[in-house]
């Protein structure tokens, strides 16, 4: 396990590594130029010259990538362009927020879609399975800023069930969780949908395996046998995909975020692309990458780790 | 979309169009065509359908509510929403052609090379394949959009880049299996060259898989159009795009409901009808990947 | 025919069809069955012949697709199976009858533990949980694992395939039922664990008392372990009886055939069937005379007209070919 875990881990942070030089590289890549874009038609060259300088585009590209990526290591994210601030403070300041977004939109999704997804099995080819079935493609397909939009509209502006735009009242739990109740649907409604559809296909697979039908051959209760016996195994894949998910929902959270005037990662980047504040959107790219990465990493590990096939064999 | 799929499977198929019968017996299937038919008519007549001119401004009946004149109301300039959303959808699904066109036919050439070529460059493309998964592509679109700024062009540049990888892999597996089969190996003694083998033997082989991702990645290419255009980082106005519309609602939501309805009404039509239609296209077309329903 | 008190298992015209796309699977037709008290009975048939289907009737384990008929009857201590409410079944389930199937190694959950898994079948007994895991233990210990208790907190992928076999044996035997029914339970092992787990079973039902139906492919592990045998062909009983008079006095063609192929079998302990040469019919558009007609070397005029019945070869003896009738 512990071999595993290493391995697992050093593999995370090569493909981060990679997806950062091909972000760099890309953006490199593209014709354009940063310090013009950033600075305004009306900056003079020194100006620019000096922004490059500062942001260390004058290098070669190797070596922007490298001091970029060893800065990262030493937690150095850059500063705003403009306060001049660590990124790295902002994002700490912002990533919470996302956090507990993605949190409650994996809620939602766990709530409604697992038992979705059970319950689709169990009784499979039912009107209500096939319903499910629809349902949960229908909200796989729709855009989450459409749900967001459209639940800010029903439920806050015209029927004024909940808070409209903020974050809630920074000591106030219950007022912050009733404020994450609409964000967290908009961002978590699609995953409802993934997770129904995986809970049953694997699910219905587990049920048609030789040791459930020696299950019901000793008599023990459809109820032990569904959520117990079945769902033990069935339930494995799934959280595998939960950080999957995770990390989908924290680079989602941006349209929840400017749709419910949330603060979080995703309005601080979209904020700094509207200001050109080149390395805040950079910052906030590393760090959902990283995110993404490591919630895939620790829920592959605690699907191994749930799984006893793996973890004696690791 | 429809027609390429048609055309270029139908050649494979013995019964001609049977897949197309089986297709039309499934009622989500059916309910998909339809609503994808009714997004493509509307965009390509939009000129036509139109009821207004989607960039004439009517500053006494701003922000209006449904009427005979203006079927879904006006938006805060007193443009027919209508008209916009008619042509929005030019703009969505010209984005979605293009891009995924180009990731399908990029996608296929590095498959291809990754399977056929040395193995150093096989892992260096799957490295890269794998890394570019790695990215939320919303934030990946943010950092491009920083640099270069907002258009129709960077949004397609993002989208290629992050779609690419997976028609490269379909194309990499099939080259690789198709690699060792017999028949490539007696036509490379018999001297044919490498390109005329993988085009002749590979291609047929591999359309149906590449088909229907493309047509799975078609809504999410329109969502990410209409998501930055939302966030006022995708198309410039006055073009009309169906994310700008839901932006101008966004703005105004408290003062009418009606343009954020009516900016979300097509993105849902166009998504839904894709999705059902590229879901019930892969039951049809490849039964082994038939999700058990 | 038997008294209730000395048969624990009447099977009585039972027929069971699978509805498919391609149409309906005719897969039993008209099965009639006895297992007396304390015996052992074994079925044996080419592979797609309908013993699962059978025992797996027994149990109402059929797949969702399977219609029983009207007409057919599972009577077990003198109460129909097919008729009882889900809570009787579930009763019966493991309590009464109890069943080790082919394969071990998916037979046994990967995810819970051995010990979980064996007091889970206990949980009708009114006991604590000590004592469930007490009675696990002996019961592995019976079944020849050693170090039984420790290895109750195991999972099934820390176990030999043979090992595993033994803990299901364990299992079925756990609840002290009437009748023990095993789906070919050596197929998936070698030959030497065969032989280990053919004797552990017949040793333990002698002990607990229970009857056996046994299901194999191999004619030498029947004979060797069977009191009757019944053989069958593409969904039919063709001949049944007691076992000694069936294997030296076999009437149905199909049974001579398959003691002929290969003289050497019961020395060998062949694994599988000598080949017949034809092949079974369709399932789904059955012959109209004998169901063996086609592939029947001894055919004759009322073959291919009408099918024959049952015909008595002696009081513990039957088997269904016009000439036994016609003798
Ligand atoms: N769920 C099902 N749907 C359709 N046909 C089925 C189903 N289950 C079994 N059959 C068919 O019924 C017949 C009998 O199958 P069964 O599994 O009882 O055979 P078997 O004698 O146990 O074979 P084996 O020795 O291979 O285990 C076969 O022709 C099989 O194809
Ligand atoms: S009834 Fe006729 S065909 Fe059938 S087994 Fe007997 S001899 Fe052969
Ligand atoms: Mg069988």
């Amino acid at each position: 396990m512990l071999f595993y875990t290493i391995k697992r881990f050093g593999l995370a942070i090569l493909i981060v590594c990679l997806a950062m030089l091909m972000l760099l590289s890309a953006i490199h890549l593209v014709p354009g130029d940063p310090a013009g874009i950033a600075l305004g038609p009306r900056a003079t060259p020194e100006m620019r010259a000096e922004f490059r300088a500062l942001m260390g585009m004058d290098q070669p590209f190797f070596v922007q990538y490298f001091r970029f990526l060893g800065n990262v290591v030493t937690g150095d994210l850059g500063v705003d362009v403009w306060s001049r601030r660590p990124v790295s403070t902002m994002i700490g300041e912002q990533l919470p927020h996302t956090i507990a977004l993605a949190m409650a939109g994996l809620g939602w999704a766990i709530v409604l879609g697992i038992p979705m997804g059970c319950y689709s099995a169990v009784h499979r080819n039912s009107v209500l399975d096939k319903l499910t079935g629809v349902l949960s493609v229908g909200c796989i397909a729709i855009p989450s800023f459409i749900v967001g939009l459209y639940a800010l509209l029903l439920f806050a502006v015209e029927l004024k069930i909940f808070p409209e735009i903020g974050a809630g009242d920074a000591g106030d739990i219950e007022d912050q969780l009733v404020h994450l109740v609409l964000p967290g649907l908009a961002v978590g409604l699609g995953w409802v949908g993934y997770l129904a559809r995986f809970v049953r296909t694997s699910m219905l697979e587990v049920m048609g395996e030789n040791h459930i039908r020696m299950a019901r051959a000793y008599g023990l209760s459809n109820r032990r046998i569904t959520y117990v016996y079945a769902l033990k195994l069935a339930i494995l894949p799934t959280v595998a995909l939960l950080g999957v998910g995770v990390g989908s929902l924290i680079s989602g959270a941006v349209f929840a975020e400017i749709i419910f005037a949330r603060p979080g990662i995703g309005k601080m980047v979209v904020d700094a692309v509207n200001t050109r504040n080149y390395p805040i959107v950079m910052g906030g790219v590393l760090v959902t990458t990283m995110l993404f990465a490591l919630s895939t990493l620790i829920s592959d590990l605690i699907a191994a780790w749930l799984d006893p096939r793996i973890r004696q064999g690791l | 979309m429809a027609d390429t799929i048609s055309s270029d499977v139908a050649i494979r198929r013995e019964p001609r169009f049977a897949w197309f019968r089986q297709l039309l017996r499934d009622p989500l299937g059916c309910f998909g065509l339809v609503l994808v038919l009714l997004i493509i008519f509307s965009a390509i007549g939009a000129d036509i359908i139109a009821p207004h001119d989607y960039k004439a401004l009517d500053v006494k009946s701003r922000l209006a509510g449904p009427s005979w004149d203006h079927l879904l109301g006006t938006d805060n300039l007193g443009r027919d929403t209508f008209s916009r959303i008619l042509h929005g959808g030019q703009i969505a699904l010209y984005v979605a052609l293009v891009s995924v066109g180009s990731s399908l036919l990029l996608g296929l050439v590095l498959g291809m090379l990754a399977g056929y070529g040395p193995s150093w460059l096989d892992n260096l493309l799957m490295w890269f394949f794998d890394s570019v998964r790695a990215f939320p592509v919303i934030m990946f679109a943010l950092a491009v959009i920083t640099v270069v700024g907002p258009s129709l062009e960077t949004i397609i540049f993002v989208v290629i880049v992050t779609t690419t990888p997976g028609y490269a892999r379909i194309a990499r597996a099939s080259t690789l299996a198709t690699k060792s089969t017999e028949f490539i190996l007696a036509e490379r003694a018999l001297g044919a060259g490498v390109p005329r083998i993988m085009f002749s033997h590979l291609v047929p082989n591999i359309v149906q898989p590449l088909l229907i991702l493309a047509s799975m990645d078609i809504p999410v290419v329109i969502t990410i159009e209409a998501g930055l255009s939302f966030l006022g980082l995708g198309v410039k106005p006055p073009t009309p795009s169906w994310g700008s519309i839901l932006n101008d609602g966004y703005g105004f939501i408290r003062n009418t409901p009606w343009l954020v309805i009516a900016g979300g009404i097509p993105l849902i039509i166009t998504t839904l009808g894709f999705t059902f239609l590229g879901e019930a296209l892969r039951d049809v077309l490849d039964p082994k990947l038939k999700k058990d329903r | 025919m038997n008294d209730r008190h000395d048969t624990v298992l009447e099977v009585r015209d039972l027929s069971v069809d699978f509805l498919t796309g391609r149409g309906t699977v005719r897969a039993l037709r008209h099965v009639d069955l006895t297992v007396p008290d304390n015996r052992i009975v074994g079925i044996v048939g080419e592979s797609g012949c309908g013993k699962s289907t059978l025992i797996n009737s027994v149990l109402r384990l059929l797949a969702a697709n399977a219609v029983v008929t009207e007409s057919s009857s599972v009577v077990f201590k003198g109460r129909d199976v097919l008729a009882m409410s889900p809570a009787d079944l579930r009763g019966i389930r493991g309590q009464e009858i109890s069943m080790v199937f082919q394969d071990p190694m998916t037979a046994l959950n990967p995810v819970i533990s051995i010990g979980t898994q064996m007091t889970d079948i206990l949980y009708r007994l009114d006991m604590s949980m000590a004592d469930k895991r007490r009675l696990a233990t002996d019961m592995l210990g019976q079944v020849g694992i050693p170090d039984p208790a420790q290895r109750l907190a195991d999972y099934p992928h820390q176990f030999s395939g043979g090992m595993r076999q033994r803990i299901c044996i364990a299992m079925a035997l756990m609840m002290n039922p009437g009748l023990l029914i095993a789906d070919e339970p050596t197929t998936a092992l070698d030959v030497t664990l065969e032989a280990q787990i053919i004797h552990l079973m017949k040793d333990l039902c002698a002990r607990f008392g229970c009857s056996m139906l046994f299901v194999s492919h191999n004619l030498g592990l029947i004979a060797e372990l069977c009191d009757e045998v019944v053989v069958m062909y593409a969904g039919e009983v063709v001949e049944q009886g007691e076992v000694h008079d069936l294997f030296h006095r076999a009437q149905h063609p199909y049974t001579r055939m398959l003691l002929d192929c290969d003289p050497a079998r019961i020395a060998e302990k062949r694994r599988d069937l000598p080949t017949i040469s034809g092949s079974v019919p369709d399932l789904i558009d059955l012959p109209r005379g004998c169901i063996f007609a086609p592939r029947c070397p001894e055919r004759y005029a009322p073959c291919s007209d009408s099918a024959p019945s049952t015909y008595d070869v002696n009081a513990v003896h039957q088997a269904r070919c016009f000439q036994v009738r016609d003798a």
